[in-house]
């Protein structure tokens, strides 16, 4: 039997009056990409920051690599975040550092006893496989949409994550952009061996870089399965209209 | 579960937010106490803060300082020259300096120009998800953020304060000698005999008060900024209201406990 890396079971999330999550069910297995698709406000990126700890579940489980996240003390959150890459909507590069300080940052603080050298040619390797090596004194404001988020991802991998998290890859770039960020994600998987859950309502990106899909809508998840099988056989019609961009309300 | 916007208000919904503003504050300061002490202590971000809060600012604080000491020694002159007692200038600018006005200046430039800085820096930081990306990166980022900027404005404004009443003094000089034709030995020995050990400390003592205040107040407003350009004007905006406001009411306490030791 495959092994689960991410275990969400009967997930509750609400802010305020409106319930985002509503009993939640999903599994993440090593070495898989799952694609979860969503209209905005779905509460797709609430999922996966639960997932991280940076917001807390209602009620319900979520198991990360064996451990309940909600019950972890600030030391263990960080170490199993330690085994989490995060890539930003955003990309949430720090804006008053260079590429190269940005992707300094988590790794002078979390991994101890590297020599200046060996801190430069990991971060030369990763700009490297992500195609911006000339960009190492680069400010962020300097940077595009795609070459920032190609960054951001460098910078997650630069703690050797077994998971990793996109939330909306390829938001706000151009169609040949976007194609070269799914292109990173599917090599990201091949090259350091990543199980990922990436959050995308562009079902290109769904269908390139996804083994499985998950469609969620109205706080639970609706049809999970490859791509064909859920778009090709939805018995939902919102689902089945997901595939054709468009939504209709109920 | 219920959240906080379910919670009917106590009394009403501005006395409520008052309180809820009140404790989420004190919390944040209970936080910064807690953290301050337990390391990694980020000490490179610390200098590069205070660098950024100290010698950034001289320009400003120069001038500012400069011009307080000239106006102050100007206003004052008619006054005393009425009473023939022009000769007390020096004291009577070095008790106002060092006592009062280079504190109070200072820390109220420093409030303009640092604590909005600070206010719409980690607003931003917040709105584009920066110290969300800190946080997951296993990085404490109230220890990167906020116990650093609180920690160079609290050990800076003092610093600052000192070479205003420098600077101001010096000013108050250029504008006595040129009308009383006293010599800079003159002058600095009025000051040195005028002012007491008493004045120093307390000054020194309220300037990191105001210090501590304007860096707690700004990566506060920061921090709780909501999403949004908007909110990070607003928490620029209110850091600096903020801060002034706490500044002059520290001001009025610790006058009225130094007012209480001297009387002893």
């Amino acid at each position: 039997m495959e092994e689960k890396v991410v275990e969400i079971q009967g997930l509750m999330k609400s802010f305020g009056d409106l319930d985002v999550l509503k009993g939640v069910d999903l599994d993440l297995y090593k070495g898989e990409n799952l694609v979860v698709l969503g209209k905005s406000g779905s509460g797709k990126s609430v999922l996966i920051k639960i997932m991280v700890g940076l917001l807390k579940q209602d009620e319900g489980s979520m198991k990360v690599l064996g451990q309940e996240v909600s019950t972890l003390g600030t030391k263990a959150l960080n170490e199993l975040r330690l085994k989490i890459g995060f890539s930003f909507q955003n990309s949430a590069l720090y804006d008053s550092m260079t590429v190269r300080e940005n992707m300094e940052f988590p790794l002078v603080r979390n991994v101890k006893n590297l020599t200046r050298g060996e801190i430069t040619r990991k971060i030369e390797e990763l700009l490297d496989s992500v195609g911006l090596p000339q960009s190492i004194n680069q400010m962020p404001s300097e940077l595009s949409g795609g070459q920032k988020k190609r960054i951001g991802v460098a910078r997650t991998l630069i703690l050797n994550p077994e998971i990793m998290l996109y939330d909306e890859p390829t938001a706000g770039l151009d169609p040949i952009t976007c194609m070269d960020i799914n292109n990173l994600i599917v090599q990201v998987r091949e090259q350091y061996n990543t199980s990922s859950i990436v959050i995308t309502h562009d079902l290109t990106c769904a269908k390139v870089t996804g083994d499985r899909q998950a469609v969620l809508l109205d706080g639970q998840f609706k049809a999970i399965g490859s791509f064909d099988d859920v778009f090709a056989h939805a018995k939902d019609g919102r689902v089945k209209s997901f595939y054709d961009y468009n939504f209709i309300d109920s | 579960m219920a959240g906080d916007a379910d919670r009917k208000p106590v009394l009403s919904k501005k006395i409520d937010k008052f309180f809820t503003g009140l404790a989420s504050a004190f919390s944040f300061v209970k936080r910064f106490f807690r953290e301050v002490f337990v390391p990694p202590y980020e000490l490179k971000e610390v200098v590069h803060q205070c660098y950024r809060i100290g010698v950034e600012s001289l320009p400003l604080i120069s001038l500012t300082g400069f011009i307080v000491g000239i106006v102050f020694t100007n206003q004052s002159r008619p006054s005393l020259s009425e009473f023939g007692a022009t000769s007390w200038l020096p004291s009577l600018i070095s008790i106002a300096v060092v006592r009062a006005m280079g504190p109070l200046v200072t820390a109220l430039i420093a409030a303009g120009k640092m604590g909005s800085s600070i206010g719409a820096e980690i607003g931003s930081m917040k709105v584009t998800e920066q110290i969300d990306a800190m946080e997951v990166s296993a990085t404490n980022p109230f220890k990167f953020l906020v116990v650093t900027r609180v920690l160079a404005t609290t050990f800076m404004i003092p610093v600052l304060v000192m070479y205003t009443d420098f600077v101001a003094l010096m000013g108050s000089f250029l504008s006595v000698n040129a009308n009383e034709m006293v010599s800079m030995t003159t002058f600095f020995v009025q000051v040195f005999e005028s002012i007491s050990f008493l004045d120093i400390i307390s000054s020194v003592l309220k300037s990191l008060l105001f210090g501590f205040t304007i860096g707690i107040v700004g990566c506060y407003k920061g921090y709780n900024s909501s999403k949004g350009t908007e909110g990070v004007g607003r928490a620029a905006n209110s850091a600096v209201v903020m801060a002034m406001f706490l500044i002059f009411i520290e001001e009025l306490l610790v006058l009225q406990i130094v007012n209480a030791i001297r009387m002893m």
